[in-house]
């Protein structure tokens, strides 16, 4: 026998369910009055410095259905590349800027958008910066552990081919599932894949 | 950069993937086309898992944690079996998590969300909206009050039933801890019928999102306690890794 190392495991996942918007969303499924507003509903205001941005997207299932239940979350850097709010040790970045993010599907169609604005560049462990990234996390009925992945620029064709985890990826046919399409001035689409042709890569971090 | 009241700010424990749930798991007839065929690729973290959204106490309001209260009309309350939810927001390294958002909702006494999408039978309340938020404080304690929620049936199998849980969605300082999970009732037998439940691994991690009955914080003549402690990510905490280069 050893000593103890005295340390707990992580509480298992379970899924969010069908009716994660009450908790998460609930303004949006029509409890109102609790709270003002659902959080991570503004990331932005008039003041956040940075190019403004829209991304818009749709999860599909293995079917090719759209999830009409999903949450969706992002987190990403300010125009600077500091996340904001003071869990980074770098500085406490743009103060009219939330840098999270949290939309439900649309009911009918699936769809989500984030008004945000594009996120500067960011360094690896080793200094090197990696390309502007937004990251995800989809949680829904059915998914039972949330699923984490990154969402790319289209238009940034050099600072992707330098940066250090798509460059690890093995599978480079897949890289494009990470890389979100330019629509429009400011508008992106990356629509999310979760299972079969085109799924998309998901990380374990 | 040392922080003041930081917990160490290594990297992530690595999850324990066989601890946790798979994704594709047949008996939740669900998760079967929502389940990635992939796997997860590994990478090294990086500043943008190993920070995360920071919220403030001042954006929470008094009720926001009371459901009994928060969603009803002035001098009623929700109907059903009055509770405590209390505990505590811990890491793997059994430390507290401070100023972590914990976001909780659940079905009411009768087993009915209040949702569009929603079609069981059973009543609503009028008094209950079902969800609930809060901060943990220094030590990473949380409490909420609330009714014990009813079970309801769901499209799985013909006859398949959720035991009463509450659902919880966590937050901690880094979002590589992002969580969402469930909370089950010390003694309720439909636990172990429950295809949700039946998909994590080891009965001793089902056994850790049961809840033990606290007579002892039972406020007298009005609510039972339930205890509910809530286990997020580790974060290494040995130093070497933080020396500048070149030390």
């Amino acid at each position: 026998m050893a000593q103890n190392l005295d340390q707990l495991k992580e509480s298992p996942s379970q899924t969010a369910g069908p009716y994660v918007h009450i908790g998460c969303v609930p303004n949006f499924c029509g409890i109102e009055g609790v709270w003002d507003r659902d959080l991570g509903d503004a990331m932005v205001n008039d003041q956040t410095r940075g190019e403004r941005i829209s991304v818009s997207g749709i999860v599909y299932d293995g079917v090719g259905a759209p999830l009409k239940d999903a949450l969706v979350e992002i987190w990403q850097a300010d125009v600077d590349g500091i996340y904001p709010g003071g869990s980074d040790p770098r500085g406490a970045g743009d103060p009219n800027f939330t840098g999270w993010g949290r939309k439900a599907g649309d009911y009918q169609s699936g769809l989500w958008t984030f008004e945000t604005v594009k996120p500067g560049r960011v360094p690896y462990p080793d200094g090197r910066l990696m390309a502007p990234h937004i990251t995800f996390w989809v949680a829904a009925r059915g998914i039972n552990i949330g699923l984490q992945t990154r969402m790319y620029f289209g238009d940034e064709a050099a600072a992707n081919g330098e940066d250090p985890i798509l460059q690890r990826i093995e599978h480079q046919a897949r890289v494009p599932t990470l890389i979100a399409e330019k629509t429009g001035p400011g508008a992106y689409r990356f629509d999310i894949r979760l299972q079969g042709d085109g799924e998309t890569i998901f990380f374990d971090f | 950069m040392a922080l003041a009241n930081r917990p160490p700010a290594g990297g992530f424990f690595q999850r324990d993937w066989t601890w946790q749930p798979k994704a594709y798991t047949p008996q939740y007839k669900t998760s079967v086309a929502r389940s990635p065929n992939r796997a997860l690729l590994s990478m090294p973290q990086t500043l943008s898992e190993m920070t995360g959204p920071v919220f403030g106490h001042n954006m929470i309001g008094q009720l926001d944690n009371d459901l009994l209260l928060n969603c009803a009309k002035p001098g009623e309350s929700a109907i059903g079996p009055r509770m405590i939810v209390y505990g505590r927001v811990l890491d793997e390294s059994g430390r507290g998590v401070p100023n972590a958002l914990v976001e909780m909702w659940q079905a009411n006494a009768g087993g009915r969300y209040r949702h569009a999408k929603e079609t069981y039978v059973a009543a609503l309340d009028p008094n209950f909206g079902g969800c609930g938020r809060t901060i943990t404080d220094a030590d990473g304690h949380y409490e909420f009050r609330t009714v014990y929620p009813g079970p309801y049936p769901w499209p799985n199998r013909a006859n398949d039933w959720r035991p009463a849980h509450l659902h919880f969605s966590l937050f901690g300082p880094g979002f590589a801890q992002r969580l969402i999970t469930q909370m089950y009732f010390e003694g309720d037998p439909m636990i172990w019928d429950c295809p949700i439940v039946s998909i994590i691994p080891e009965k001793a991690g089902i056994e850790s999102l049961i809840a033990k009955l606290d007579m002892n914080n039972t406020v007298p003549m009005d609510a039972r306690a339930y205890k509910f402690d809530i286990v997020l990510r580790g974060r290494r905490s040995t130093y070497f890794e933080n020396r500048p280069e070149g030390n």
